[in-house]
């Protein structure tokens, strides 16, 4: 089976100051970050954040202006993209349309001059691990994305390389089969022990996916932390706003456990802030139920979304909250008096 | 009538003109060959060897010209559609100058290079390179050299378009395998680009076939192509039959050399 062969280990990624602009364009800011051996670690960011940028710096296909990248403490940054030994996968696979399958997976291989036999040998397991047995002589045209999707896989972890680099692999893939490929990337990580970098813009497959989140925006890493830490405790707006529905306001902590709200709400919420200081607040909309801050207002807008409703609510203080309540009972119309409430350890002050 | 024949009637005036000028005198042209309703003309173009040769001659000269123009052509085209664009527009520029000059003047001006008191043998002369002049005019080399020169374009627009349309992400991912630029050539670019490759040697191949004023003019009556041969009758021997005939088996050669093509073309997408 093909697991990896003893006394090669997965190695471990360091970035450090990484600057790089086009033109007037700054695409990374002064980006570090570590990654630990046989980590799975996300960059989220929106389209124009940088994280395409890092990961071609960090592939070598993009020098950096400054700064550098280290794999187990040895400098790359000089290296050509063939002499990495990093695993890629393309955003559209880039598999090589006139070979087939099997000269597919094998490229890497023969381009490190292994010998046939044992060529042979590791692209069959590698087509197994990926369920893709059988399917040798095909052609990519001929397979469907799902697959196609496999066999860049495959492709990118045959010759058992020191970094998985992923860049935005799922896109392409309808939702169902999107959700099968993420949890198999996550199994096939995790069993090979590869440390793998993984790019999206989508923040719910970060949050399947990884081991740790880190979020980037402007060309800077607004923030590094676990998936919970990411979602629960956000460090600034933009995380709190990017990953998952939110409900930010700021204000200014008058007394400790009280943040008044510009506007003039008074918030009971647990925080280490000083009085005076200026804070940001974060109010999750699932996390609404019972609780000691109460808000009373009329409901705006209401969706039904299966498991839950959202609610656009305008509270009486002027406030406007997304809600989501559990879908029981007759979705609440337009106009509908409702009264909701969130405990002072759901609000998440930052 | 049928909706699908409304669509051709703006195409009526150009099948019309086709038809009168082209069908109607290749037709007419097939009927001076076989006159008086014997194949003699076509026994002689077949089976005489002074002919046999000069259909020979076509076919080698097509062939090296084909080659030659491959050679130059492909790292021609693969810089164009790799360089930055400004760059590209420049090389464009010189690539395509020629196919707006006349094909007369450019061969005029290759006698001028060529000759025995030419350009270039005069810059040799007097560089002491060499000691007489090197013939390069009315002979095989000099017919080469302006073929080449004319019919390049053909082999460096396919091939620059096939360069084109192969994915960089392709290239990138090749490189982040672990190939060298050389492997990335020969395992990437040259299979992704072998229909452009085939389509500008086809499209030199059967243009050279029936070369015309290169052939006549820096041959000067050595290097016998079969269309000089083909002027020759008409208008030194006023023998039209077999002038008749001799296109007619030029016909056929081309027609042959473009079906076999389409047929490789299609068996290679399949």
């Amino acid at each position: 089976m093909a697991t990896r062969p003893t006394g090669l280990k997965a190695a471990d990624l360091k970035v450090s100051g990484l600057q790089k602009r086009y033109g007037d364009v700054v695409a990374l800011d002064g980006v570090s970050l570590d990654i630990a051996s046989g980590e799975l670690l996300t960059i989220l960011g929106p389209s124009g954040s940088g994280k395409t940028t890092l990961l071609k710096v960090v592939a070598g296909f993009e020098k950096p202006d400054a700064g550098d990248v280290r794999i187990d403490g040895a400098d790359i940054t000089a290296l050509p993209p063939a002499r990495r030994d990093i695993g890629m996968v393309f955003q559209h696979y880039a598999l090589f349309p006139h070979l087939t399958v099997r000269a597919n997976v094998a490229f890497p291989l023969e381009m490190r001059n292994v010998p046939r036999a044992e060529i042979d040998k590791r692209v069959s397991e590698t087509l197994q691990l990926v369920e893709l047995g059988g399917y040798e002589q095909r052609l990519p045209k001929q397979l469907s994305g799902g697959q196609q999707q496999r066999v860049a896989l495959a492709r990118a972890i045959v010759f058992n390389p020191r970094l998985l680099l992923l860049d935005e692999p799922f896109g392409a893939l309808d939702r169902k089969l999107r959700e099968t490929m993420q949890l198999e990337v996550r199994r096939l990580q995790r069993r090979l022990g590869l440390t793998t970098i993984f790019i999206t813009h989508d923040q719910e497959e970060a949050l399947v996916l990884s081991d740790r989140i880190a979020v980037m925006n402007k060309g800077r890493i607004q923030q590094v932390a676990t998936t919970t830490e990411i979602y629960e405790r956000p460090a600034n707006d933009f995380v709190a706003d990017f990953v998952g529905e939110s409900n930010i306001f700021h204000g200014t902590v008058t007394e400790p456990g009280v943040v008044s709200l510009e506007g003039g709400r008074r918030l009971f919420a647990n925080h280490s802030g000083k009085v005076g200081q200026r804070m940001g607040v974060l109010m999750r909309p699932e996390r609404f139920g019972r609780g000691t801050n109460v808000f009373a207002g009329e409901v705006k807008e209401a969706v039904y979304l299966g498991v839950s409703f959202k609610l656009r609510i305008a509270c009486d203080d002027g406030l406007e909250l997304i809600v989501r309540q559990p879908a029981r009972g007759p979705l609440p119309a337009p106009g509908t008096r409702v009264n909701v409430a969130i405990e002072p350890e759901d609000i998440h002050v930052f | 009538m049928s909706s699908r024949w409304l669509g051709a009637w703006p195409a009526i005036p150009a099948l019309l003109l086709l038809f009168v000028f082209f069908l109607y005198p290749v037709v007419r042209m097939l009927g001076f060959s076989i006159e008086g309703g014997t194949l003699d003309w076509y026994t002689k173009a077949l089976g005489e060897s002074l002919y046999l040769q000069v259909f020979w001659n076509t076919f080698e000269i097509a062939f090296w010209v084909t080659l030659i123009c491959l050679l130059l052509g492909y790292p021609l085209g693969f810089l164009l559609a790799t360089t930055t664009p400004g760059w590209a527009t420049v090389g464009f520029i010189f690539v395509l100058l020629p196919l707006w000059t006349s094909v007369l003047v450019r061969t005029y001006a290759w006698m001028v290079l060529l000759g025995r008191n030419g350009v270039f043998n005069r810059m040799m002369l007097e560089a002491g390179l060499i000691s007489d002049p090197v013939p390069m005019l009315n002979n095989f080399s000099g017919v080469l050299i302006g073929m080449v020169h004319v019919l390049l374009p053909y082999m460096v627009l396919p091939i620059y378009g096939a360069v084109r349309r192969v994915d960089p992400a392709l290239v990138s991912a090749a490189e982040g395998l672990g190939a060298s630029n050389s492997r990335i050539f020969r395992r990437v670019y040259l299979p992704l680009t072998l229909p452009g490759i085939f389509a500008g040697s086809v499209i030199v191949f059967v243009l050279s076939l029936g070369f015309f004023i290169t052939p006549a003019l820096l041959g000067g009556g050595r290097v016998v192509m079969l269309a000089v041969m083909i002027e020759q009758q008409i208008h030194q021997t006023l023998n039209w039959p077999f002038a008749a005939a001799l296109s007619a088996v030029l016909l056929v050669f081309t027609l042959a050399v473009y079906a076999a093509a389409q047929r490789f073309t299609r068996s290679a997408d399949a």
